[in-house]
C-alpha cells in the first residue's frame, strides 16, 4: 500500500535521544538557514526610516534642510481624500525633516472615508473634497469637544486633458465640453470643436472620454462645474460618482491619467498635478479662453464668498463656478483639513495645531506647489486660517 | 487506511509493567484532552466558515434593509431609482462573463497542457513539467495585474483590433476595438493564465489514472495515439474536467486585483467583449469602492460579496460533490 | 506506448491484421495534427509564464540595490530618486508570520483530527467545507476579518493583526489539506508498533507520526505561506497604506509587498516639470517592479525550498 524509505522505517520509533538525528534536526538546517538571512535582514536594523538622507541613495543624499529644529514627538494619524496626497505628502515630508522623532501617516482612502474616520474619531484629522454634511457635522460636533474646523488648505486646478499627437492646446466652451464628456460629440473634427479652434489642425479620430470609476472629489467638482455652466448640455446632475455610463474609467487621478497615456484620442479631466507632457483644454471665461494656472485658480477661490450657516471655525468657500471675472480659471477643486478645535488629548492638539501651522504656512503651501501643483492660498485667506489653527488646543 | 481505535489488546500486564499501567489515568486524561482539542481544532473550520456567513449577513444588513430610495440618496454610486438588488445585478452579469470567458479560453489549453503532460511527453520529463505549469500558480495576483496592465494589454490591442475589424459584425466584438484595451477581453485573457495550473493539475491528475488496460486496448485495435487520448483518455477523464473547470471558475471568480488593475469598470448587460466601461466585477468593485464607502456605502459593498461568497460557494460546492462522486464511483480506483 | 504505424509492412496484398494496424492518411494526419496541437497548447502556457518571469526581472532589476531593499518611503514623495521596500518586507514578513502562527496549529490539528480521530457526520463536514473553504474569494477573507475587527473595535479599522486573520481564513485549509494528506502517508505499521509498546495513542501521533511526516508537514506549510504571501485584495481593505516603518501588528496601518507594488502602480507616471532637476518621471512604475522582483523572488524560494525538503526529506510515495 505505502512503501516508504527504509530510513524512516527504522527511525521514527527509535527512542528520542539528545543526538539522535530527527528528521527535524536534520532538516532543520536549511530552513534555519533560510529563516535566519530573512530574520537577520529584518532584525539586525539595517532598514532605515530615513531614505532621503541616506548614504546609499542613488545620486547620493539629500542634504537634510536647514530649518530650526523642533522637537515634537508622537505619531499623527490622517486619513482622508487622495486628491491631497502628494501634497500631503510634501508637507509631512517636510514636517518630519522639522521633527525627526514624528510620526505622521496620510492615508489616502478618500474623502468620504476621510469624514468617516475622523467623525468616528478613527483617526486626528482628515482630508476632504467636500465639506461635512448636516449629519456629519452633528456627529463631529460630538466627536470633537470642541468646533470642528474646515480649512481649505489645498487649492488645485482640475485640469482637462487630452492626448491627439501633435496637439498640445485646444479651445472649448462649456457647452463642447459638456457635450465632448456626455459623448454627443464623438469625433475630433467635428464642426463644433473646429469653430472653437481654427488654428489647431484636428484629427479625424474617435473621442475616448476617460472619467474616474471610483467617487471623488474631482468628479463632484468637474460635474459640477458643468452642470452650472453648461446648461441643457449637461443633463446630468451633481455628484461624486461619473454619471454618463459606457465609457473608459479607471481608478484615481493616476489612473485616469494613465490610461489617456496609453490611448489615442483620449479625453479627461484630472487633478492638474498630473498633467505631465499631455495636451490641456483652455475653457471659455467670461468670453476668453483660460488655461490651467494656479494663478488662475486662486483668482476664483478670492471670488467666491464662504458659505454661511457653518460653525465659525469651518471656512468653507461657495465657489462661483460661472464666474466671469478676468482671467480666472473656474473649474478648481478645493480640498479642506478638518480637524477639531479642542482635542481631548493635549499632546494631540499640538502636534495638530502646530502641522497645520506648517501647512498653511509660505513654506508649506510653496512645497505643496512644488510637489502636487496645487495654488498657494492667498495672504487674506491665510490670516483667516491661521486665526482658526491657533485656536486648536 | 485509517488506525484502530482501541489499542491493541493484549495479555495482562507482567509485573515490570504494572507501573506503565497504572500511569494510564493520567495518560487517558491527556489522551482526552488531545483528541479534544483536535476534534476543536476540526469543529473550528465549520465555526469559522458558518462566522464568515454570519458576519458577512450581519455587516449587509443595513444595506439589505434601507429602501431603496434611501440607498440610492445615502451612496453615490448607486444611482436613483435602482434597488441594491439592482446594483448587484449588473456586477453579478460581469463577475459570470468575466469568469466563464476566461474558462473558454483556458479549459482547451489547459486539457492539451494536461494531455501533453500525462500522454506525449517522455516520461521523465512529466513532474518537471507539471512543476513548470504549478509555477503559474505561484505568482502572485498583483504582479499578474501589473503584468497584464503595463506589458500585456497595450500588445494585445492589436489583436482585438483585429477581430473588431473583421469579426465586428458578431456582437460579442462590436466596433470600434477601445483603445486602451482595458476591457473584459483582456481581463478574460490574465484571468485565463491564472487559472490555468489548477485546471491542469486536476486535468492532469485524472488523466494519469485512466487504466492501463482501457489505452492499451485502444492501441491494440489499431488506434493512433490521438485516437487512443479521445476514445479512453477523455471519456474516462471527462468528470473529472468539468470539475476541474469549476474550480478555475470559482477562482476566476473571485480574483480582484487583476481585473482591478486591468478593467475599465462600468453597470451595464453588455456582451460587447471590446468595449470599455461595460462591465465590472464584485470583487474589484469592493476594492474600487471600499475605500471611499460610508458606512452604508460598506455595507452595500459586503452585501455584494455575500453574493460573491455564496456564488464561489456553489460553484466550489458542485465541483467538489463531482469529485466525490467520481470518486465513489469509478471503479478505476 | 509505441504508436502503430511503424509496424512492419507485407509486401503482399493487405491482411487483416495489416488492415487493422496502418492507419489509413486521414487518420495519421489527424494524430500529427493533434500531436502538435496538445505540444503547442504545453508551449502556449510557457509563454506567459516565461514573459511575466521576464518582465519582472528585466524591469526590476533597474532598482534593485542593497538601498532599496532597506530602506523605507518615508518622506519620499513626488520623482525623488529614493526610497525603497523596507517597511513593506518587515510588514509582509510580520502578517504572513502571524498568519502561519495561527493556521498551523489549527490546520495541524485538523487534519489529525481527521487522519486519526475523524469518524461519522462531523469528519465528513469538516473534510467536504475544507474544501469549500479553499475556494473562498479573497476579498470576501478581507471582508470577514473586517467586519469581525469592526464589531469590537469600531469602523474603520485598520491593523496589520486584521490582515493576518484574513490571511489565516485562506491558509488553513491549505495546510489542513497538504497535511492531512502527509499524515496518511505515514504506514500503520509504524502506529501499530508504537502501540504494541503500550505507547498511548496521543503520544503516539506527536512522537512517531508527527515524527515520520515532518518534512512534508513542512513543505506543505511553506507552500500555503507561498500562496497567501502575494495576496493583495484583503491586506489592500484591512491593513491599510503607510509609508514608515511599523514593526507593531496590533496597532496602527501596515504596509506590505502586494499592497505596495499596487500602490506604486496605480500612482502611476510623475508629472516631472522641466526644471526639477532630479525627477524620474517613472520612478513609481520602477518601484513597482522591484517590489514585485522582490515578492517573486521571495514566493519562489519558498517554492523551491519546499520542493527541495519535499525531495530529500520526505518517505517516498507509492500505490
Amino acid at each position: 500500500m505505502v512503501r516508504t524509505r527504509v530510513v524512516v522505517d527504522t527511525r521514527a520509533p527509535r527512542p528520542r535521544t539528545a543526538t539522535s538525528p530527527t528528521p527535524r534536526g536534520r532538516l532543520g538546517r536549511p530552513v534555519a538557514a533560510v529563516l535566519a538571512v530573512a530574520v537577520g535582514l529584518v532584525l539586525t536594523g539595517c532598514g532605515s526610516d530615513d531614505p532621503l538622507t541616506d548614504p546609499r541613495r542613488p545620486g547620493g543624499p539629500l542634504e537634510a534642510e536647514p530649518f530650526v529644529a523642533g522637537d515634537l514627538t508622537g505619531t499623527l494619524a490622517g486619513a482622508g481624500a487622495s486628491s491631497q496626497e502628494a501634497a500631503m505628502n510634501a508637507w509631512i515630508a517636510g514636517f518630519q525633516t522639522i521633527n525627526e522623532d514624528l510620526t505622521i501617516a496620510y492615508d489616502p482612502v478618500g474623502s468620504g472615508g476621510g469624514r468617516t474616520q475622523f467623525v468616528e474619531g478613527g483617526v486626528d484629522f482628515a482630508g476632504t473634497d467636500a465639506p461635512l454634511d448636516a449629519e456629519e457635522l452633528d456627529l463631529a460636533a460630538d466627536r470633537c469637544a470642541g468646533e470642528v474646523a474646515e480649512l481649505p488648505l489645498y487649492v488645485s486646478p482640475i485640469a482637462v486633458v487630452f492626448n491627439i499627437e501633435g496637439v498640445d492646446s485646444l479651445n472649448m466652451s462649456p457647452s463642447v465640453m459638456a457635450r465632448v464628456f456626455d459623448r454627443q460629440i464623438t469625433r475630433w473634427d467635428d464642426p463644433a470643436i473646429a469653430a472653437e479652434n481654427p488654428d489647431v489642425e484636428l484629427p479625424d479620430l474617435r473621442i475616448t472620454p476617460v472619467n474616474r470609476s471610483d467617487e471623488s472629489g474631482t468628479t463632484e467638482n468637474f460635474v459640477e462645474y458643468l452642470h452650472e455652466t453648461a446648461g441643457a448640455d449637461w443633463p446630468h446632475d451633481p455628484s461624486g460618482n461619473w454619471p454618463v455610463a459606457g465609457g473608459q474609467a479607471a481608478q484615481g487621478n493616476s489612473g485616469v491619467v494613465q490610461t489617456v497615456n496609453d490611448g489615442q484620442g483620449t479625453i479627461a479631466y484630472a487633478d492638474a498635478s498630473r498633467v505631465g507632457t499631455l495636451g490641456t483644454v483652455a475653457v471659455e471665461v467670461g468670453g476668453e479662453f483660460v488655461g490651467y494656472s494656479p494663478q488662475a485658480a486662486a483668482q476664483v477661490v478670492d471670488a467666491s464668498p464662504f458659505a454661511e450657516d457653518r460653525p465659525a471655525s469651518s471656512l468653507v468657500v461657495a465657489l462661483e463656478r460661472d464666474t466671469q471675472a478676468q482671467g480666472a480659471y473656474p473649474i478648481v477643486l478645493i480640498s479642506y483639513s478638518l480637524a477639531c478645535t479642542t482635542y481631548e488629548d493635549a499632546g494631540t492638539a499640538e502636534l495638530v495645531r502646530e502641522f497645520l501651522t506648517f501647512v498653511a504656512s509660505e513654506e508649506g503651501q510653496e512645497r505643496s506647489a512644488v510637489a502636487a501643483g496645487s495654488a498657494p492660498i492667498s495672504e487674506g485667506l491665510r490670516e483667516r486660517v491661521v486665526e482658526v489653527v491657533d485656536q486648536i488646543s | 487506511m485509517s488506525s484502530t481505535d482501541q489499542q491493541p489488546t493484549r495479555p495482562a500486564p507482567p509485573a515490570g509493567l504494572r507501573a506503565l499501567v497504572e500511569r494510564r489515568t493520567s495518560r487517558d486524561l491527556a489522551g482526552r484532552l488531545f483528541s479534544a482539542t483536535a476534534t476543536g481544532a476540526g469543529a473550528l473550520i465549520l465555526v469559522t466558515l458558518a462566522a464568515v456567513a454570519v458576519f458577512l449577513v450581519v455587516r449587509a444588513w443595513p444595506a439589505m434593509t434601507t429602501p431603496a430610495e434611501e440607498l440610492a440618496d445615502a451612496i453615490s454610486w448607486i444611482p436613483e431609482g435602482t434597488t441594491l438588488l439592482g446594483y448587484v445585478g449588473p456586477l453579478v452579469f460581469g463577475t459570470l462573463l468575466a469568469a466563464v470567458l476566461a474558462l473558454a479560453l483556458a479549459v482547451p489549453v489547459a486539457t492539451g497542457i494536461a494531455l501533453f503532460i500525462s500522454h506525449y511527453a517522455p516520461r521523465r520529463l512529466a513532474s518537471p513539467l507539471g512543476y513548470v505549469v504549478d509555477l503559474l500558480a505561484a505568482i502572485p495576483s498583483v504582479i499578474y495585474g501589473l503584468w497584464g496592465g503595463l506589458w500585456l494589454a497595450p500588445r494585445l490591442l492589436p489583436a482585438w483590433q483585429w477581430l473588431a475589424d473583421n469579426l465586428g459584425f458578431i456582437p460579442l466584438f462590436r466596433e470600434p476595438a477601445s483603445t486602451p484595451p482595458r476591457v473584459i477581453m483582456t481581463v478574460g485573457v490574465v484571468l485565463a493564465v491564472m487559472i490555468l495550473p489548477i485546471i491542469t493539475a486536476v486535468a492532469r491528475e485524472v488523466f494519469l489514472q485512466t487504466p492501463r488496460l482501457h489505452e492499451e486496448a485502444a492501441l491494440a485495435l489499431g488506434a493512433t495515439r490521438w485516437e487512443m487520448v479521445r476514445m479512453a483518455v477523455i471519456p474516462f477523464g471527462r468528470s473529472g474536467l468539468i470539475s476541474a473547470a469549476m474550480l478555475g471558475l470559482g477562482r476566476a471568480l473571485g480574483e480582484t486585483m487583476a481585473v482591478f488593475m486591468i478593467l475599465s469598470p462600468g453597470f451595464t448587460y453588455s456582451f460587447e467583449l471590446l468595449q470599455a466601461g461595460q462591465h465590472q466585477t464584485i470583487a474589484a468593485n469592493i476594492a474600487n469602492q471600499f475605500a471611499e464607502a460610508n458606512p452604508l456605502g460598506v455595507s452595500a459593498l459586503i452585501a455584494t460579496g455575500l453574493a460573491l461568497f455564496v456564488i464561489t460557494l456553489a460553484v466550489n460546492t458542485a465541483a467538489r460533490w463531482v469529485v466525490a462522486r467520481r470518486k465513489d464511483f469509478s471503479g478505476a480506483n | 506506448m509505441t504508436t502503430t504505424s511503424t509496424q512492419p509492412r507485407t509486401a503482399r496484398r493487405p491482411t487483416t491484421r495489416d488492415l487493422l494496424t496502418r492507419a489509413d492518411p486521414r487518420r495519421r494526419w489527424t494524430d500529427r495534427i493533434m500531436h502538435v496541437v496538445i505540444t503547442s497548447a504545453f508551449l502556449v502556457a510557457l509563454v506567459p509564464l516565461v514573459s511575466v518571469i521576464w518582465t519582472v526581472v528585466s524591469n526590476g532589476v533597474v532598482r534593485m540595490s542593497p538601498y532599496f531593499l532597506s530602506v523605507s518611503m518615508r518622506g519620499v514623495y513626488g520623482g525623488i530618486d529614493a526610497g525603497g521596500i523596507y517597511h513593506a518586507i518587515l510588514g509582509t514578513l510580520l502578517i504572513t508570520g502571524l498568519a502561519t502562527l495561527i493556521s498551523v496549529p489549527v490546520g495541524l490539528m485538523t487534519a489529525i483530527y481527521l487522519v486519526e480521530y475523524g469518524r461519522g457526520p462531523l469528519a465528513r463536514a469538516v473534510t467536504f467545507f475544507v474544501d469549500v473553504m479553499t475556494g473562498i474569494p479573497s476579498i470576501v477573507a478581507g471582508l470577514f476579518a473586517y467586519s469581525l475587527f469592526a464589531l469590537f473595535l469600531g469602523p474603520g479599522v485598520r491593523l496589520g493583526a486584521v490582515g493576518s486573520v484574513a490571511l489565516s481564513v485562506l491558509m488553513i485549509p491549505v495546510v489542513v489539506r497538504s497535511s492531512e494528506e502527509m499524515l496518511r502517508l505515514v504506514p500503520n505499521e509504524l502506529r501499530e508498533a508504537s502501540y504494541a509498546l503500550g505507547v498511548p495513542k496521543w503520544l503516539t501521533i506527536i512522537k512517531v507520526v508527527l515524527r515520520t511526516s515532518v518534512a512534508g508537514i513542512i513543505t506543505g506549510v511553506m507552500l500555503s505561506v507561498a500562496r497567501v504571501i502575494g495576496e493583495t485584495a484583503p491586506l489592500l481593505i484591512v491593513a491599510g497604506v503607510i509609508d514608515s516603518i511599523n514593526t507593531n501588528l496590533f496597532e496602527g496601518r501596515m504596509m506590505t509587498l502586494p499592497v505596495y507594488v499596487f500602490r506604486q502602480y496605480s500612482q502611476g507616471l510623475v508629472p516631472c516639470s522641466p526644471e526639477a532637476v532630479e525627477c524620474v518621471a517613472t520612478i513609481n512604475y520602477d518601484r513597482a517592479w522591484g517590489a514585485a522582483l522582490a515578492l517573486i523572488v521571495i514566493v519562489m524560494l519558498l517554492n523551491l525550498v519546499a520542493r527541495l525538503i519535499a525531495r530529500y526529506f520526505a518517505p517516498k510515495t507509492g500505490h
